[in-house]
């Protein structure tokens, strides 16, 4: 492996940017493929497979063997709410393989005996994100209910891409959010990746019946990233 | 958390093997370039192994490492990679035990 191509990979992983890495089999010669950037035939069509699956593998092509070591960031998910859904929700989150961190300034609901062993923040989430940006391997679910602290949040995720964004609330109060989102300028197209009402439909009724049902569609946003990127262009 | 914070900075085998050239070892680096059946490690897992025989991560449950160690030794002096297979059907294999019964193929390299 080619120093420079380690030192570019690793610094790419730190800064929870996807990245594959391309070695030719045969010669060993090797570079670092970054989300977006464009190869040729079927040897690009393999990266980006790569890149949507996560999964590495060999692939022979042009006479040549490669091998694809995809580096996906884990995916993590930024609560907004220290609620009852989220005291269900994050344990939950944590065992499917999916960090969690809790933001609430309301210091009365953010406390470590409501979140045990779970990172937490009793802070707005302004001053949270701004130390900590988004970005496209985190999803954000906002259940505050409470648009003061939540709309910041869910402007904040639109615009870093994150893979999946949700915002708790009644259709009625979802309708109210959208009128208050176009007001801060957020685009009509990203409002409409907001789910609300939140998680996929099991009937869910207690808030861990809820969490359940919002972890749901965090892991299918997760794992249809690519298509649904493909699904829009087509 | 700041961004970084997934990365394992003490037991990520490629954030070691870049420590480790940066203290002026010599390093390999073997990769699982693919497996059948039921293999402990997917493909894509990493061992990093110095010129002294130290090593970080695993390409199986702890099978066929000690065998990829010697291989990484010579590649380490030669600089020529190599591609090792490990199986159930290779009696090198069955002695080194991969004992889950899958094969798996070890891409190991020099690093520079």
């Amino acid at each position: 492996m080619d120093p420079y191509v380690l030192k570019t990979l690793n610094a790419e992983r730190r800064a929870r940017r996807a990245a594959v890495l391309v070695t030719d089999l045969g010669d060993g010669r090797d570079r670092v493929v970054r989300e977006g950037d464009t190869v040729a035939g079927d040897l690009g069509a393999a990266i980006e497979r790569a890149f949507r699956t996560g999964l590495s593998g060999s692939v022979e092509t042009e006479g040549r063997s490669f091998f694809l070591n995809a580096h996906l960031p884990q995916p993590r998910l930024v609560v907004i709410g220290a609620v009852h859904i989220s005291q269900a929700l994050a344990p939950m989150a944590r065992i499917a393989g999916y960090p969690v961190e809790i933001v609430d300034p309301r210091t009365a609901f953010a406390t470590p005996d409501r979140f045990p062993d779970m990172p937490l923040h009793a802070e707005w989430p302004q001053d949270v994100l701004a130390r900590q940006p988004l970005d496209g391997y985190t999803a954000l679910a906002a259940v505050t209910h409470d648009p003061k602290i939540d709309d910041f949040a869910l402007k904040a995720a639109l615009d870093a891409r994150c893979f999946y964004v949700g915002a708790l609330g009644s259709r009625k109060t979802h309708a109210k959010r959208v009128e208050r989102l176009l007001a801060l300028g957020v685009g009509a197209d990203d409002i409409a990746r907001i789910h609300s009402p939140i998680g996929v439909d099991i009937g869910a009724a207690s808030p861990a019946e809820i969490a359940v049902a919002v972890l749901a569609e965090v892991i299918n946003a997760f794992r249809s990233r690519g298509l649904q990127r493909k699904g829009k262009a087509a | 958390m700041l961004n970084s914070a997934y990365l394992d900075e003490v037991r990520d085998p490629l954030l070691i093997a870049e420590d480790w050239m940066k203290n002026g070892k010599d390093v390999a680096i073997a990769t699982v370039v693919e497996t059948w059946g039921s293999a402990p490690r997917q493909a894509g897992s990493h061992l990093v192994i110095d010129a002294e025989g130290n090593f970080q991560g695993s390409v199986s449950g702890g099978c066929v490492e000690g065998a990829v160690v010697a291989e990484a030794l010579d590649v380490i002096g030669s600089g020529k990679a190599r591609m090792l297979e490990f199986g159930v059907a290779d009696e090198t294999a069955w002695q080194v035990g991969l004992s889950c019964g899958g094969r798996i193929k070890v891409y190991v390299e020099r690093l520079g």
